[in-house]
């Protein structure tokens, strides 16, 4: 039997609604005014962070739901994963939900991850919609994966700047102009990179090997698509991953994008880019939607990466395994 | 493409840090630093009436206050993204590694947050200083003590 990458949806899938929710800097970035709501600062008037994140995507998804007008009470299957220990910022959402959860990880790949795995259940028929949510949140991030917040460590500039924000999408069979034709789901590969102030360069070969087996398994070019968007290779994987598709004859540079490049102005003190769970689903259902709904794009590809490392396994001097999702909307018009 | 074709491209993309420049602000933050800590030495002997000897325990006992209370106002790293080991190698680094874990913490309560973690970052210095206290210590009493020179 051959092996399936790429699950291309039998019936029509269709995203119904999405919501948004992002930090300060976020909002002050060059797309700030896609965003549902945003914060004022990264505390939220909350006891911890940890709790202004689960917020933040409590948020996302009441958004999301208004906008349906959809109640908690119709929804099926809740796909959640953030970056915390154990996905405590998802499970701790849905303990409030009463719906059946499924958490899942793939560090900042999520977010697709989430869509496939939605989309596919749908699919099946197992249930008639789903609603997924991610979150990541600057502050929680940098104690999970790095110093103290106040610690004065001096980054490279190939370091990238997490996120903050949650962005939730509820997706049906009911048709909608934006439909979701098909997910290629990744392998798991790893090129020696052990920095983990370069995730960039660590996480483009994932994201290459993505792109390179969709438009293998769709037959098609890169020029079917009106962009290709990868989540968060910021400035350092960006030209990597044009090259490294260069060496196999795929061409993206024309169409392709960063969302980590996308959500910051070159001003904003951010390094390399922006990182995180929540950096492709913002600038995706936030931004990119709103294009595609305006006529700008027809046919997306978003490749959402992920670093599937913890500090542990840096300390025992790892190397970083990553990880690409990809999923493809196509704007649909109908009678 | 390989492991190690994909290394060179890497190394071809990437901007290597710049270290001189590094080195120059670290050389200047790092150098005012001690200047002030020196004024502050002054300060103590001629205005309070310390011997040059007992001005150093409040000189340093300064540094880290102003240190700790600056990583509270969320300013000591900024600083220190710029002079890099121009902050983090003076006292006032070990005071923001102490304060910035205790602050991170706080969440988790006084005893197993603030008290437990507080070292997380600054429990390494402390360990190698009196491992290399212990070093030197043996070393000098063999050397001094022990061998007759004369």
């Amino acid at each position: 039997m051959n092996r399936v990458n790429t699950w291309t949806f039998q019936n029509d899938i269709y995203v119904q609604a999405t919501g948004t929710v992002v930090g300060p800097l976020e909002s002050q970035g060059p797309i700030g005014d896609a965003f549902d709501e945003s914060l004022d600062d990264l505390h939220d008037n909350k006891k911890s962070w940890e709790e202004a994140e689960r917020t933040m995507m409590e948020k996302a998804i009441a958004h999301c739901l208004r906008k349906d007008e959809t109640s908690m009470k119709e929804v099926n299957v809740f796909l959640t994963g953030d970056l915390i220990n154990q996905n405590v910022i998802g499970s701790y959402t849905a303990r409030d939900l009463n719906v059946p959860t499924l958490g899942i990880f793939g560090a900042c790949s999520t977010s697709v991850e989430g869509i496939s795995i939605g989309a596919a259940l749908v699919d099946g028929g197992f249930v008639s919609n789903a609603l997924t949510a991610v979150s990541s949140h600057n502050a929680t991030a940098e104690r999970q994966y790095r110093y103290p917040t106040e610690y004065g460590s001096q980054k490279p500039s190939s370091a990238t700047f997490t996120v903050t924000g949650s962005g939730a999408l509820f997706l049906s069979r009911q048709k909608s102009d934006l439909r979701i034709e098909s997910s290629t789901i990744g392998r798991v590969v790893d090129f020696d990179r052990s920095d983990p102030w370069d995730l960039g360069s660590a996480m483009a070969p994932a994201a290459a090997d993505t792109i390179k087996t969709h438009l293998e398994d769709k037959g098609r070019s890169p020029e079917y698509y009106d962009l290709i968007v990868t989540g968060d290779l910021s400035s350092v994987g960006t030209p990597l991953v044009r090259e490294l598709l260069k060496e196999d004859g795929i061409d993206i540079t024309e169409n392709h994008r960063d969302c980590g490049l996308w959500i910051y102005s070159k001003d904003q003190p951010v390094f390399s880019g922006g990182s995180g769970c929540a950096c492709s689903a913002v600038v995706t259902y936030g931004h990119i939607f709103e294009q595609m709904m305006s006529g700008v794009y027809e046919r997306v590809l978003l490749v959402a990466t992920g670093a599937l490392m913890n500090p542990l396994m840096i300390q025992q001097k790892e190397s970083i395994p990553s990880v690409a999702h990809a999923v493809a909307f196509e704007r649909v018009k109908h009678e | 493409m390989k492991k190690e074709d994909y290394e060179q491209l890497v190394n071809k993309t990437v901007q290597p840090p710049a270290y001189f420049m590094n080195m120059a602000k670290a050389f200047l933050v790092g150098g005012l630093i001690c200047v002030f800590g020196e004024g502050l030495m002054n300060m103590y002997t001629s205005w309070l009436g310390f011997s040059r000897e007992e001005a150093g325990d409040p000189m340093v006992a300064t540094l880290i206050f102003i240190s700790a209370l600056l990583t509270g106002f969320g300013l000591y790293d900024r600083l220190a993204q710029f002079a890099g080991a121009g902050t983090s190698v003076p006292v006032t680094g070990f005071s923001n590694s102490l304060t910035s874990a205790a602050m991170e913490h706080k969440s988790e309560g006084f005893v197993l947050g603030v008290a437990t973690n507080m070292f997380k970052l600054a429990g390494s210095v402390i360990v190698f200083g009196v491992v290399a206290a212990y070093i030197l210590g043996v070393l000098r009493y063999v050397l001094v003590e022990m061998i007759p020179w004369g």
